[in-house]
Parts: C-alpha cells; sequence; structure tokens
C-alpha cells in the first residue's frame, strides 16, 4: 500500500512544490479515478487494469480543466481564496458523485487478478501486489520524467523560480496547467489500482487523502523522491502497527509518527524548508 | 553601428498602487554597452522587468528591433532575442550548473543551436566544465554570476540585460566578470547593465542613463556623464 500512498501523495507533492496551492480535493480526484475503473467495468467489461490509462487521461483532463476554470482564477488572490476553491470543489465533487450515483458502496467483481500468494510464508493480496509494483511503476516514471526531460526540467524550474523561467522562455502558465494534469494523472493511476480491491463510494477520497497530507508532510514538501520514502513508511507503519497492536489502532500509529516528526522535524524528513 | 536595437518611451510602471517608473525612456543603439545608475529605488531594476516582461507597463511603448513587445509574456520576449540575467542571479537552486545553463536555450528558436552555443560559454567561463554536475546553490557567489550570465547567452541574444553582475562581489572576481562583458560585446551582444560604482559602470559603458526617483533624469556618453555636476549631486550628495 505504500506505494500507492506515495503515488497519490507524489501528485498532491507535485502540484504544492509547483506553485504552493495545496489541492484540498486530491481524495475526491482519487475517488472520482475510482469511479471511471468501476464503471469501465459496469459497463464496458473492462478490467481497471486495462482501464488504467483511460482513468489517468481523465484525470489529467480533469485536472488541466481545474487549473484553467479554478486555480488561475485565484492565483493572485489571497490564500484563503485559494484554499475555499479546492476545497469547495472538494465538497462538490463529493456531493455530485452522492447525487449522480448514490452512496453505496460498490466493488469489482471477478477482477483479472485476485487470489493471494505466498512469499517466504507470508500471504499478499495478489491485485494488492499488483498495485504497489505498478504504482512504484508510475512513481520511477514520475521521476524519470521530471529529471531528464527537458519538459520535467522545465517544470522544476518553474518550481523553484517562476520569474526566472519565464526568462529562460519557458510558458510558466502552461507549466502550471502541466503541473495539475500530471498530479492528478497520479490519483488517476492510483485510483485505478486501489478500485481492483477496494470499496467504491463517494467519501473514499477522505482517508487517503488524509494519508496522502501525512505522507507529503513526512517527506517534505515539494519534493518529489522523498514522498516515495515517506509513502513506504507510511505503509510500512500502517501493517506493523496492524499486526503487532491491532487493526483498529493502526492509523492511530501512523498519525503519531506523524506527529512526532511534525514536532521534531517540521520540514519533513528529507526536506528542504 | 548599424541603428537603433532597443527604444523604451513613455513608460509609467505600477508595482500594486505604487507608482514606480514615470515616462522613463531607454534607447540603446545595436553594439552597444549601457549602464543604467541611480541610488537604490531609482526604479532600474523595475525598467529592465519591464522591458523583458516581467511586469507590464500601464502605458508607453516598447520596441525591439523594430517590434513592438510592450505587454507580451516574458517567454515571448526571450525568444526574440532579448535576455535578462536578474539581480541576485536567481539560478534554479536544486538543478545542477549544467542543467541551469542549459535551461537558457529552452526556447525553440534557440534550441537547435544548443551544443555549439553550450561549448562557447564554456570557453568564456570555465568554471562552467568544473562544476557542470554540482547544484547551483553550493556555487560561490561569484561562480554564479557566471552561470547566470552563461544562461542569459544561451538563448542566444541580440541584446542582454545584466541587472547588478558585480554586487558583493570580491575585486578579483569583479575585474574577471568585466572582461568577460566585454569579450561578449566584442563578439556582438549588445549590453544593458544595472550598477551602482559610477567609476565602475561608466569605464565599462559606453553610455549611461541615470535615474532618480522613478524619472530619468540624465543620458550621455560615458565621459560627458563622469564630469557633469548633475551626477555628482546624485552620487555624493555633494
Amino acid at each position: 500500500m505504500g506505494c500507492v500512498y506515495a503515488l497519490i501523495a507524489a501528485g498532491l507533492s507535485l502540484i504544492f512544490g509547483l506553485m504552493e496551492v495545496v489541492n484540498f480535493a486530491h481524495g475526491e480526484f482519487l475517488m472520482l479515478a475510482m469511479y471511471v475503473a468501476f464503471f469501465a467495468w459496469a459497463l464496458a467489461r473492462l478490467d481497471p487494469l486495462v482501464s488504467l490509462p483511460l482513468a489517468a487521461l481523465a484525470l489529467a483532463a480533469l485536472g488541466w480543466a481545474t487549473y484553467h476554470g479554478l486555480i488561475r482564477r485565484v492565483l493572485g488572490g489571497p490564500m484563503l481564496a485559494q484554499i475555499f476553491a479546492t476545497f469547495g470543489l472538494a465538497v462538490f465533487l463529493r456531493s455530485g458523485a452522492q447525487f449522480l450515483w448514490g452512496v453505496d458502496f460498490r466493488t469489482i467483481k471477478e477482477p483479472l487478478l485476485s487470489g493471494r500468494l505466498s512469499v517466504g510464508g507470508v500471504f499478499v493480496g495478489l491485485p494488492q501486489l499488483a498495485a504497489s509494483v505498478l504504482a512504484l511503476g508510475a512513481f520511477l516514471g514520475l521521476y524519470l520524467f521530471l529529471s531528464r526531460s527537458e519538459t520535467g526540467l522545465a517544470l522544476q524550474a518553474t518550481a523553484q523560480d517562476r520569474q526566472a523561467a519565464a526568462l529562460m522562455g519557458i510558458d510558466t502558465d502552461r507549466m502550471f496547467a502541466l503541473g495539475w494534469a500530471i498530479g492528478s494523472a497520479c490519483v488517476g493511476v492510483a485510483g485505478g489500482l486501489l478500485a481492483m480491491f477496494f470499496y467504491i463510494f463517494p467519501e473514499v477520497g477522505g482517508a487517503f487523502a488524509l494519508l496522502a497530507y501525512v505522507t507529503v508532510a513526512l517527506g517534505g514538501f515539494g519534493n518529489v523522491p522523498a514522498t516515495l520514502a515517506a509513502g513506504v513508511i507510511v505503509g510500512l507503519t500502517e501493517v506493523v502497527a496492524g499486526l503487532v497492536i491491532t487493526p483498529a489502532m493502526k492509523y492511530a500509529v501512523v498519525f503519531l509518527l506523524y506527529l512526532a516528526v511534525v514536532l521534531w522535524r517540521p520540514q519533513g524528513l528529507f526536506g528542504r524548508f | 553601428m548599424a541603428g537603433v536595437i532597443l527604444e523604451a518611451r513613455g513608460l509609467d510602471v505600477l508595482l500594486g498602487d505604487y507608482q514606480v517608473l514615470w515616462d522613463a525612456r531607454l534607447a540603446v543603439d545595436e553594439g552597444e554597452m549601457v549602464a543604467l545608475l541611480g541610488p537604490n529605488g531609482a526604479g532600474k531594476s523595475t525598467l529592465l522587468n519591464t522591458v523583458s516582461g516581467l511586469l507590464r507597463p500601464r502605458a508607453g511603448a516598447i520596441t525591439f528591433r523594430g517590434e513592438p513587445i510592450a505587454g507580451l509574456p516574458a517567454h515571448r520576449i526571450v525568444a526574440r532575442g532579448l535576455a535578462h540575467v536578474l539581480e541576485r542571479r536567481r539560478l534554479f537552486p536544486y538543478l545542477t550548473v549544467e542543467q541551469n545553463v542549459r535551461l537558457g536555450a529552452y526556447a525553440p528558436a534557440a534550441r537547435s543551436g544548443r551544443e555549439a552555443q553550450l561549448a562557447r560559454v564554456k570557453a568564456l567561463f570555465p568554471i562552467l566544465e568544473e562544476r557542470a554536475g554540482q547544484p547551483a546553490r553550493t556555487l560561490s557567489g561569484g561562480e554564479q554570476q557566471m552561470v547566470a550570465i552563461a544562461r542569459g547567452l544561451m538563448a542566444h541574444p541580440r541584446l542582454l540585460m545584466i541587472d547588478e553582475p558585480f554586487l558583493g562581489l570580491a575585486p578579483r572576481v569583479v575585474t574577471q566578470l568585466v572582461e568577460a562583458i566585454r569579450r561578449i560585446n566584442r563578439e556582438g551582444v549588445t549590453i544593458v547593465f544595472i550598477e551602482q560604482n559610477v567609476e565602475l559602470a561608466l569605464s565599462l559603458a559606453t553610455r549611461g542613463y541615470v535615474l532618480e526617483s522613478g524619472r530619468v533624469v540624465l543620458e550621455g556618453r560615458s565621459a560627458e556623464l563622469l564630469r557633469s555636476p548633475e551626477v555628482r549631486r546624485i552620487f555624493l550628495g555633494g
């Protein structure tokens, strides 16, 4: 699960690092991605693994549209306006999902992958394993894109100094839109993967978004590779706490860890700020 | 030299509600080296930021190589051959020296000639080769300034504007940079720079503009400005 958390958090971190805007609708974006996977299966019998590119594309388009339709208009405004813009979007999307699709828990039945695998005496669900591997793959792809490609470097440059980037001939407005598209595509992939084995309902984003904020803060804001490490830490803490103490307490331990880090190292474990 | 490369007239510029430039002007001939002088807060940086498109003037016109550029976004102005090196270098701190410099040629027009231009700026500043893989923030101030100028040159500019290239640097480094800037100018790049030290600025530039409280109060050839009692009054309080 750590890799999936990391991927969700990476999308959040990318957008924040780029323009210091926290997307409070990130969890709802994840929920929408899961519904994309669900309807692809319910209407066209496409397995979530097959419809993964569709979920990524749909969310990229949503991110792009959110930037152009909403974020761009409040960028020059006060911080509160930015917070309430994405917070309002979150409420709108969640309520919209309840209105359109009801509050029922849905699951995708007979997925392509099912059953469990025994690895050295430890049972791992096959869908969970596939989700981890694919999330890790997506994460590495994101990292390589950001650190190797021309456009990725332009994104980094924009994040580090907007004005200097513009003077390099970089269209920073386009980079912002691209950042929203890529950051949202990350939750698109994560949502598609989660849809293989998780309940799908309008409120599903909340818990994951909370974990994503914790993961981002744990790793350090705006630092994408650190997010992977933090995601794995959160995932492992959750599993170990569930095993050693009791499953009901696993999130309490995760948040306790988060509180400890924030108290002693407020910039995050690998943070720059 | 051949004709005017940059001309700005009647520029009124506001930062928020506060007017910083009043009817400012600047005219630069091809091949020239022009200094902008004036005390802190006179509006020198604001003038350059307006020319490069980071700020929009409320009134006034700017033409570069005969075409109007006022109001264009900054990234389109660089692509036309006008590069701007910001005050305090403003490198991308977490990118390497090489990545910083290569990004200077991001504009499509500059990208095709990138490797050749990279070789040229490395010949000008050998430090680029030595420090290529280091994050930019680990460099000294002088080294950072060289990287910043090299990054500006990567856009293959006809006109290079440099905001306070010598600020806070050791005299030995200043001498090095002065040499480099002279060489860039000799190789055909028109230069406009900001410098607070009148003697240094006017020994390097062919002409100078003096700004005070947001207005251009004097302009002329370096030798004339050095003798001018007005310049003495502004800079020496005499």
